[in-house]
């Protein structure tokens, strides 16, 4: 057994046995943090690997979380068709945007600036369909908690942690595999330098298109377990820049390009979130924008001293 | 619907599309020196706009004369903010500065929620509803006033930037970074100076938008992505298309507001960012780099 399987097997193992000896408080905030770890993951290939910076992700989450959840919502049907349909839309918008932009060469600046432009576009749009409940939101019908459908995904708090556990697991395989592949080498140069790849031969259009299709795709699945999860859907929470931006600072906290660097960045903001909250609550201190402030001070903090994130410095020090 | 109603409309929507044009000049300013985008870009604006409201609530005064100690601090942190936090920053990856001028935004936004909290603040002096009258249009004094706020304060900076030593030696080490270090400018100085007049910029913007528009707190994010979409349309890093770009989001978003719904006016200022980014990337004004 290799060096680099052993921890992740451990700390795999201790994740599914888990429920056995958490409470209820501990399981959601596992399964937040998993949520995010599986986002970010899907945001890293795109970024980290490819070297595309999306600003605009929420995009994907919200219209894979949207579009299953109006098919169950409209039609009962549960998310397991739904999923695909998902899917297929958010890799149909990741693709057309990823055309428009790498046909015309828009990269670096541009390109971050052209993702936020259709998450916000998105966002108005969604507040002026009718049909998906507008501004006002849409809410998917709460099933009892105790049983688990399987079929409509409707269940107990300890399905969700399961399901976003093995999604995390599969992404993480998936990403370990690919960076070890060709795609994931032809990704790694043309993130380091474009121009450099497609003197050797690499139809960089192609390889840039793969990333986004794959970064889109999983991130649907990401969007359909939201909506499943919390029930609720507003396009100016799902949509909104400040939710692109969470989800990308889990990987720019943890490491923009590495295996564990989304995993380990979701553990830290969230337990700094809810240790703030915590900490506030027990001095008194809760005026509304106090717990931010701090939260964006503690992320200036790890920009400044650790610009490659924390899991490079980690694995340094413990020679991985 | 009237041919004077559109006219008014259009009118109004130019005079606000030129104090948005400032506040976008702004950061074009700093993008096109620095070759940074700032995303607290719109957060500065809110401080600037809650300034006016508190120095007019304790001294009543009015703010366009408040504008200018306002700007004068504004100068002064925008040197500051980049000396100390985005130079060491320059030479870094694109997302590692996002982040940090994120960090800033979520700082500064969220304290003002924390001082002011959310509701929304306004202010109320004695030419606000008056109006000129051209027959049968309408102008208001306030809308004409910040307007001319606006367009002097760019004239302003223009002509520093062509005509001054400081001016020529900012444009030079955007031209050419290595060439400006070779001749002996201190680069990181005209970097912070820039930024500071990207600063004196929103903060004259804000003091003058203040007098149209109430100021909350989640405006922050709000101007920050106004301000980008305008200076994409304009063209990044060129100042006459910053106030071209916000003249013309400005009246888009007057007439959206006049012939859709006024909740849907900024998904038109969207959809013309999407279509200039695909078709002229550079921007209305912008050089291909």
């Amino acid at each position: 057994m290799k060096k680099e399987f052993i921890y992740p097997g451990i700390l795999g193992i201790l994740l599914v046995a888990l429920p056995a000896f958490a409470g209820n408080y501990a399981l959601s905030v596992a399964t937040l943090i998993l949520y995010f770890a599986y986002t970010g993951q899907a945001w890293n290939v795109m970024m980290g690997f490819a070297g595309q910076l999306s600003l605009g992700h929420a995009l994907y989450v919200g219209v894979g979380g949207y579009a299953a959840g109006a098919i169950f919502y409209h039609w009962g049907i549960g998310p397991w068709a739904g999923l695909w349909v998902a899917m297929a839309l958010c890799v149909a918008l990741g693709l057309l945007i990823g055309f428009l932009a790498f046909r015309f060469g828009i990269s670096g600046v541009y390109f971050a600036l052209l993702t936020i432009a259709f998450a916000e576009f998105t966002r108005i749009g969604f507040d002026h369909l009718d049909w998906i409940g507008g501004p006002g939101g849409m809410f998917l019908k709460v099933a009892q908690r105790d049983t688990w459908d399987l079929a409509n995904f409707r269940g107990p708090p300890l399905m969700y942690y399961y399901t976003i556990l093995f999604l995390t697991i599969s992404a993480l395989l998936l990403c370990f595999f690919l960076l070890k592949s060709k795609a994931g080498y032809y990704w790694q140069a043309i993130r380091e330098n474009e121009e450099a790849a497609q003197a050797l031969g690499i139809n960089t259009f192609r390889w840039k298109m793969l990333a986004v299709a794959l970064s889109s795709a999983m991130t649907s699945i990401s969007g359909v377990f939201y909506a499943f999860y919390y029930n609720n859907l507003f396009p100016e929470q799902v949509f909104s820049m400040n939710r692109s931006i969470e989800l990308i600072l889990g990987p720019v906290i943890g490491g923009v390009g590495t295996l564990f660097g989304p995993i380990l960045g979701a553990v830290v903001l969230t337990a700094l979130s809810d240790g703030l909250t915590e900490l506030l609550a027990a001095l008194g201190w809760e005026i509304p924008g106090i717990k931010q402030v701090f939260y964006g001070v503690v992320l200036l903090l790890v920009i400044m001293f650790l610009p490659n994130g924390i899991w490079p410095a980690i694995s340094r020090r413990l020679r991985l | 619907m009237s041919f004077d109603l559109v006219v008014n409309v259009l009118i109004a929507g130019t005079l606000t599309g030129l104090v948005y044009g400032l506040m976008a000049l702004g950061l074009s300013v700093i993008f096109g020196v620095v070759r940074v985008v700032n995303f607290a870009h719109g957060e500065m604006m809110t401080v600037a706009m809650y300034a006016a409201t508190v120095l007019f609530a304790l001294l009543k005064l009015d703010p366009f004369i408040v504008a200018a100690p306002v700007a004068a601090t504004f100068f002064v942190f925008g040197y500051l903010l980049q000396a100390g936090l985005i130079n060491p920053f320059i030479t870094r990856p694109e997302h590692s500065q996002f982040m940090l001028l994120v960090a800033v935004a979520i700082i500064v936004g969220n304290a003002l929620l924390m001082v002011f909290g959310p509701d929304a603040r306004n202010l109320q002096v004695d030419y606000q509803l008056d109006s000129f009258e051209l027959g049968r249009i309408l102008i208001d004094k306030a809308r004409l006033y910040a307007a001319g706020a606006a367009v002097f304060t760019a004239t302003g900076l223009f002509v520093f930037f062509k005509k001054t030593k400081t001016g020529k030696a900012i444009r030079a080490c955007a031209d050419n970074y290595l060439g400006a270090k070779v001749v002996g400018l201190n680069v990181k100085h005209y970097y912070a100076l820039t930024f500071g007049l990207g600063g004196v910029c929103v903060a004259i913007a804000g003091c003058a938008l203040v007098l149209l528009v109430d100021v909350t707190p989640p405006l922050g994010p709000y101007y920050t992505l106004l301000a980008f979409v305008i200076v994409i349309v304009g063209g990044l890093g060129s100042m006459t298309g910053a106030l071209l770009g916000g003249v013309l989001i400005g009246v888009s978003e007057a007439l959206a507001g006049l012939f859709i719904t006024p909740s849907a006016k900024s998904m038109f200022s969207f959809g013309l960012l999407i279509l200039v980014l695909l078709f002229r990337p550079q921007g209305l004004l912008g050089k291909r780099s």
